[in-house]
């Protein structure tokens, strides 16, 4: 086992080496071929392993230490639960899926640069499966900072376009202050626990060792990292700017598995986060807010890969809100279907994106219905999934995070469907401009229209059966099921608490949900379906449009000042006075030089001078006051 | 006589001597003023020895304590004298070269 677990890891990384390496040898046929194939080694393997757990149970695999000190003892060790091995099965699953994709999509991409694109992306692999296999949270962070790294250089892909380097540095550096508080979060632990390893951390011992003020801080510091990652208020703008990438990274990365990375450390960390009930209702109150901001944001985007991105955003808020109520298998179950939906609707959008030769304003879309069957029935199952209407599977993963939020509170729930009714309205908005009505694009798009090759389609088809189905693992029980999926993470997130709430109750407030969903559907493919949006002529309509011009407060708040600082920094300190002073040294020594210079004039009598006022100062300096003042009183007794 | 005359009067000669050698440009006054300078540390040197010898008879009579400085100053005589000579001979090769004993005249063995 310990080999096979080594392996799920390895072969993405051997792939990296391959096509990295390389990239100047191979052809793109081999290319494709040896990436896509150790990502699908490493999920044959991954379901060898969660077959494993499933007749097992969880296992720990020891590698090597890593750091090995005195005080601090951090070993390179993997854990395979319930938890790591769904979300092993979902990145390299859906990972397997993206590679195939991506083998078509970037087909016109030059070798060196394909090969490049698929190094990266089994690197990514690579870091995700580090990241959620490490069994401490040292192991994690480096996953994590590989996950960041790889987010970074997919989104600056094509490197030419300066707009795209923009983004990814964006990216970077708004990830980069979201892994200062993960960073802070590990030294907090070591501090007081001396120790990083799940085993010994998230354990009722240590919980006891812990202070209030501790755990609300590394719960605090830790869920700042998350929010960094996974894109909540206040770190999220970066998401919808690294859609700059090529799409099948927008879906792999930046939709179903990296920005879920702090849903897993928090779910993860679980024991820590219930015992804080501050930041319970802090990770609660930001996952609504972004949910709803996210959602409002998106009605109005013109740029289907943004909308996804808002969606995405405001997504990834329903899951912090449900990690914030408790309902962290819930979390864990919308993740999973998240990916799915997510995954698919990217794949979608890229296809039309390939159909209608890079263009992404869906204003400049409609009718795609009937040259593209594949990728519209497809998109539609995605749209109708995270949507929630049911039996698809946003329906039962959303409701159970509603129903939690319910539980906890009946205003986050309202908000929650607020919020669900907005998701319903602007995926068919998109779903409807992009694929109902008349064509809007020029001639030469209309002539060149065409359904994507198999190898694109493939994976749409995959995607659109897994995101119709997986609300299988999760059926509550109020509908006969018995919830798979929280039996299978009770060993890591406790026993559910049991939803106070009686069947009637739950039934009510489901078909609330999916009445409102479903009403706010219908609204917009009617209004949708023959015509685009105009430019927005509404107060409201520019402000959402504008994305509540976050991006413009960000700028003027923390990027201008930063940016005057530094330019004062460099104009006035740097020029003045650090350059001041290391010029004005070297002149004074010129300056002098040539004062002094002229001491030494080849005349015998100035030297003599010289030497006898040398040895004046000398005897001055030599017997201070006291003995010359005895030497004279003794010359005068 | 008290040591104290000897010292103000060693240290007048002493900076007759160096001072001359600073103001005067007349290579022989220069030369002259070495002398003195020299002179007058053998003196101090003189005084010194006597002035020990005498602190040291009073004690110990027949003590030979401080008389060595006085054989070390014989030493120096013999020993300026020999440079005196070669001084002189510089100075006179000098006249012969430049009809002058000015002694800025030197200057230009710097080239």
């Amino acid at each position: 086992m310990k080999v096979i677990i080594g392996l799920i890891v390895l072969w993405p990384l051997v792939g990296f080496l391959f096509n990295g390496l390389g990239r100047n040898i191979w052809s793109k046929k081999t290319i494709a071929y040896k990436a896509t194939g150790y990502v699908l080694a490493s999920f044959i393997l991954s379901i060898i392993a969660f077959l494993n757990v499933q007749a097992q149970g969880a296992i720990t695999v020891h590698y090597f230490d890593f750091i090995n000190t005195d005080t601090l003892k951090i070993p390179f060790d993997f854990k395979v639960d319930a938890l790591s091995s769904l979300f092993l099965l979902v990145i390299t699953g859906v990972g397997t899926l993206i590679h195939l994709y991506s083998t078509a999509y970037m087909k016109d991409e030059e070798a060196p640069h394909y090969a490049r694109y698929f190094a990266y992306l089994n690197l990514f692999i690579f870091s995700m499966l580090l990241l959620v296999l490490g069994d401490n949270y040292v192991i994690m962070f480096i996953g994590w900072e590989g996950v960041g790294l790889c987010s970074y250089l997919l989104i600056g892909y094509w490197f030419t376009n300066a707009t795209y380097n923009y983004a990814a540095k964006k990216a970077f550096v708004m990830n980069r202050i979201g892994d200062l508080g993960f960073l802070l979060a590990i030294f907090w632990l070591i501090a007081k626990l001396g120790s990083v390893s799940y085993g010994h951390v998230l354990t009722a011992e240590s919980l006891a060792k812990l202070s209030t003020t501790d755990i609300t801080a590394i719960t605090l510091f830790l869920f700042i990292g998350a929010m960094g990652k996974s894109a909540q208020i206040p770190l999220y703008t970066w998401l919808p700017d690294a859609m700059a990438g090529p799409t099948p990274v927008s879906a792999l990365i930046h939709a179903a598995t990296m920005v879920t990375a702090g849903i897993y450390m928090i779910t993860r960390s679980n024991i820590l986060f219930s015992a804080s009930e501050f930041t319970q209702h802090v990770v609660a109150i930001v996952g609504i807010s972004t949910a709803l901001l996210a959602a409002t944001i998106a009605i109005k985007q013109n740029d289907i890969k943004k909308v996804l991105a808002y969606s995405t955003v405001s997504q990834l808020g329903y899951m912090f809100l449900g990690l914030g109520v408790g309902a962290y298998s819930g979390a864990v179950f919308h993740v999973i279907t998240h990916a799915f939906f997510k995954a698919l609707l990217f794949l979608g959008a890229g296809s039309v994106i390939h159909a209608m030769h890079h263009e992404q304003d869906i204003r400049k879309m409609g009718g795609l219905k009937s040259k593209l069957p594949i990728t519209h029935i497809t998109f539609l199952i995605g749209c109708i999934a995270i949507a929630g209407v049911p039996p698809f599977s946003g329906f039962f993963s959303k409701d159970e995070i509603l129903a939690a939020a319910f539980a906890k509170s009946p205003i986050y729930w309202a908000l929650g469907v607020v919020g669900a009714a907005m998701t319903a309205f602007y995926m068919f908005r998109l779903y409807a401009t992009t694929f109902l009505g008349k064509f809007r694009g020029t001639d030469e798009q209309a002539h060149h229209l065409h359904e994507s090759p198999f190898a694109m389609t493939l994976p749409l088809i995959l995607l659109a059966l897994a995101s119709a189905i997986a609300g299988a693992i999760g059926i509550p029980a109020l509908m006969g099921g018995h919830h798979w999926l929280s039996h299978q993470l009770t060993p890591i997130v406790g026993e559910t608490k049991e939803v106070a709430l009686s069947h009637s109750i739950e039934w009510a407030l489901m078909g609330a949900s999916v009445s409102i969903a479903v009403i706010a559907l219908f609204i917009a493919v009617n209004r949708y379906k023959r015509q685009a949006d105009g430019e927005p002529n509404t107060a409201l309509g520019k402000f959402l449009y504008n994305k509540w011009y976050v991006d413009e407060l960000y700028n003027n708040a923390i990027v201008q000042p930063l940016n005057k600082f530094a330019g004062f920094l460099k104009e006035t300190i740097e020029k003045n006075i650090i350059d001041g002073a290391v010029n004005g040294t070297g002149k004074i020594v010129q300056y002098s030089a040539r004062k002094i210079r002229l001491i030494q004039n080849g005349q015998v009598g100035y030297y003599i001078l010289f030497i006898v006022l040398g040895i004046i100062l000398l005897f001055l300096f030599w017997f201070n006051d006291i003995t010359i003042n005895r030497f004279f009183n003794n010359l005068i007794k | 006589m008290p040591i104290q005359y000897y010292i103000f009067f060693c240290l007048t000669l002493f900076s007759i001597g160096v001072i001359g050698v600073l103001t005067r440009r007349n290579a022989i006054i220069v030369f002259m003023c070495i002398e003195l300078m020299l002179n007058a540390v053998n003196l101090l040197l003189v005084a010194f020895s006597k002035m020990h010898n005498g602190a040291a008879l009073q004690i110990a009579p027949g003590s030979t304590a401080g008389i060595d400085a006085q054989i070390f100053v014989f030493f120096i005589m013999v020993v300026a004298a020999a440079e005196v000579s070669v001084g002189l001979a510089i100075i006179v090769m000098m006249f012969r070269n430049t009809h002058s004993v000015d002694i800025n005249f030197l200057n230009r063995l710097k080239n």
